[in-house]
């Protein structure tokens, strides 16, 4: 089927930039023309009736490909991470590459080491060559701190920025909650927030050492964007990213041993969130991700530390991003640096702007529809979400990939 | 309002307002006067229990209370296991511990199970925190907390409580130091919740290796010195160190212990004169207490506090009971 030109009109354009008034067309799957004003023969018109058209949320470093959560959050690219198989061979990521098709993209992140077991390198370069386009440590750090110096001199070889999960294991062994009197009062097992600052101030160091890109995939502490703020006034090519989730809910939400609130890094003191809040206003935080991870009731419905970590976060990611640009911490055009624009540059893809040339990876994003979060209603194979009730508004009502229309 | 004595139960809201609650799955659940209820309603059974032959008392008569047991515990299973037939209720041990049950992954399971066979109560103990408020959660009868994890224990605060109060005559305004592996302890998670909330001042004396952090979130003041921690105290709480505690990762030795944080009569000259001396039990003698402290009835109240045991279970079976059972008021 040939695909037609595709021209919406009435649009509120929405990217890097400020958001203006427009209209976009695009051919061959490419943005032709922004505001064009001469319409191919055939051309599809999508009257956006004022909405908000942005690029396709990329999603960078997913647990799981699920489709539908992705395509209901306005997801048109997703980077998963290599913890399922665990993604250390060429074969691996060739598949799960594949496992979007037609009408998402999957982006593999390639294993940093055999196994994530942090002591080999993993074959990066062929994983890289089958489409892997970062590189990740997991779930997990690379306790070896030699291990993790060749991991970044390797990958910065090649090309690709490694994605890091920042937290000490001697310090956070066997702890579910970060140390504070939620923990202490339900009687779990925690370790000291600082346990993230300590891994990111070792890896700063091999950063600078090497001189490797590096992303740390989720900062959510004082101490660690501190850090994160001083490397970045040094010009090192570091960026950070966070799930809606630490921005929007602190270690209060475990109370009644809520596991859905159990996430890897558990979820900090009020203090903490403020800070984080406080990154994402002046831009310290480069990346909004979901971290979407659906776990079923064999997952959650034990006993707090028996459950796993993780939250189903695809479906609420736009929502809860939106809820940024409400409270003012950030501009639409920033939300959207966020969700797409630095998260296409980090994995080297020609998309994340409203731009000549740029693959048409498009949303139309209707920011005001209310909507209410249920864990029993997800589009996403499990309802885990720290956010179940929630009243939010805005929710992507049209997607296309590479300029043919999805949803 | 005081807990300084028992208080006649025109001082209590009539019926079910007294104790609202369906399951008792921890002290932080509770307001004071809800721990007093409890506390007053207990003082019955001590005298029942203590009445010679007669120790019979039928109002649970045709009402099953399992114990489901899912960590092993010896006192606690028979303390809830003589209050229940004290009652006249039909009482069924389930020693998961021992039994094919393993980890969280068939607990809900098995509670969907235990509901099944219609227990008018359960009572749990789990190893993980929390365990006990998800199976309350899914059942239709009441649940009584046995022990969670390091969570709470809600029946050996209620009866620390009630052995302190028979002592020395109040539980409020006193100085009550909790020595010990606080970091690990739902008896002293569910002690310094109800001991605060009655009006007292707790101290926890622990090494630092085996203090929560955020302590004073708790409204406790922390020591690591005990001679400290002890001075001018009215009761003087020490906890079981389990042996895993003493190999190297938290605490160097035994030895070392018992030299910085034993309940030694030298170190026990710090507290009152009159101040007593509990133990939850089971205890290591010459570890955590001296045996000439443990063995001597003037200060040391631990077979008592075995014996408010079975009185508080008591009561608190029978009110969460009382909806089942019908009583008037109680709805």
């Amino acid at each position: 089927m040939e695909l037609r030109p595709l021209h919406i009109v009435n649009a509120l354009l929405v990217d890097g930039a400020a958001p203006r008034a427009g209209s976009l067309l695009a051919v061959d799957g490419r943005i032709a023309a922004i505001d064009p004003t001469d319409i191919p023969e055939g051309a599809e018109t999508v009257d956006a009736r004022g909405q908000w058209l942005a690029p396709g949320i990329i999603d960078l470093g997913v647990f799981a490909t699920d489709k539908p959560a992705f395509h209901f959050g306005g997801i048109t690219r997703a980077a998963l991470m290599p913890d399922t198989g665990p993604l250390d061979g060429a074969g691996l990521v060739e598949r799960a590459a594949k496992g979007g098709k037609p009408d998402l993209w999957v982006h593999p992140i390639a294993a940093a080491t055999k196994g994530l077991e942090g002591r080999e390198l993993a074959e990066i370069g062929l994983m890289k060559a089958a489409g892997a386009r970062a590189v990740a440590t997991g779930r997990g750090r690379i306790a070896d701190s030699g291990v993790m110096r060749r991991v970044l001199a390797y990958a910065a070889s090649l090309g690709l920025v490694t994605i890091i999960h920042a937290e000490d294991e001697g310090l956070t062994a066997g702890a579910v909650a970060t140390d504070g009197e939620m923990a202490t009062r339900l009687g779990l097992s925690s370790a000291p927030a600082i346990a993230e600052a300590m891994a990111i101030a070792r890896d700063l160091a091999l950063v600078e050492e090497t001189g490797a890109p590096v992303h740390f995939r989720q900062v959510t502490t004082a101490r660690g964007l501190d850090l994160i703020r001083v490397a970045k006034a040094r010009g090192m090519p570091v960026l950070c990213g966070i799930t809606p989730a630490h921005l929007f809910l602190s270690d209060t939400a475990i109370g009644d041993f809520r596991t859905f609130a159990r996430l890897s890094p558990p979820l900090r003191s009020e203090d903490d969130r403020q800070a984080c809040l406080a990154a994402v206003a002046d831009g310290t935080i480069d990346i909004l991700s979901s971290g979407h991870d659906p776990r079923g009731p064999e997952d959650k419905r034990l006993p707090f530390a028996e459950a796993l970590p993780g939250m189903a976060g695809a479906e609420t990611l736009l929502a809860m991003g939106l809820n940024l640009v409400r409270d003012g911490h950030i501009t639409p055009g920033r939300l959207f640096e966020m969700l797409a624009t630095t998260p296409a540059r980090l994995l080297g893809v020609d998309v994340g702007r409203l731009a000549i040339g740029k693959e048409a990876d498009l949303i139309l994003v209707d920011p005001d529809t209310p909507w209410q979060v249920d864990a029993k209603k997800m589009a996403a194979w499990a309802g885990n979400t720290p956010f179940d009730g929630m009243p939010v508004q805005g929710r992507a009502t049209m997607i296309w990939k590479g300029g043919q229309r999805i949803r | 309002m005081t807990n300084a004595t028992t208080r006649p139960a025109s001082d209590y809201p009539p019926g079910g307002d007294a104790f609202r609650h369906r399951h008792l799955t921890g002290i932080a659940q509770l307001t004071p006067w809800e721990i007093s209820y409890i506390l007053d309603a207990a003082e019955q059974w001590v005298e029942l229990n203590r009445s010679g032959a007669a120790k019979h008392d039928d109002r649970l008569a045709g009402l099953t209370i399992i114990n489901a047991f899912f960590e092993n515990s010896t006192r606690t299973l028979l303390s809830f296991e003589i209050a229940g037939k004290r009652l006249g209720a039909d009482v069924v041990n389930m020693h998961a511990a021992q039994s094919s049950v393993k980890k969280g992954e068939t607990l809900i399971d098995t509670a969907m199970t235990l509901n099944a066979m219609r227990a008018d109560a359960i009572v749990i103990r789990h190893s993980a925190s929390g365990a006990v408020q998800l199976i309350a959660d899914k059942v239709d009868c009441p649940v009584l907390n046995a022990g969670d994890g390091r969570h709470e224990h809600p029946t050996q605060a209620l009866l620390d409580a009630l052995t302190i109060r028979r002592r020395l005559g109040k539980v409020e305004g006193l100085t009550i130091a909790i020595c010990g592996d606080v970091l690990h302890s739902r008896v002293a998670r569910s002690n310094i919740l109800a001991l605060t909330l009655l009006g007292n001042e707790v101290r926890v004396i622990a090494p630092a290796t085996l203090t929560p952090p955020a302590m004073e979130r708790m409204h406790v003041a922390t020591f690591t010195d005990m001679d400290e921690g002890l001075k001018d105290a009215d009761v003087v709480m020490m906890l079981r160190l389990q042996n895993e505690r003493m190999d190297g990762a938290y605490l160097p030795s035994a030895r070392e212990y018992h030299a910085l944080y034993g309940l030694t009569p030298q170190r026990l000259e710090k507290a009152k004169p009159d101040a007593i001396v509990m133990h939850p039990g089971p205890m290591n003698r010459g570890v955590e207490i001296d045996s000439s402290i443990a063995d001597d009835p003037a200060r040391s109240t631990i077979t008592e506090q075995v014996e408010m045991g079975v009185a508080v279970r008591m009561a608190c079976l029978d009110i969460l009971t009382r909806r089942q059972r019908g009583v008037p008021g109680w709805n």
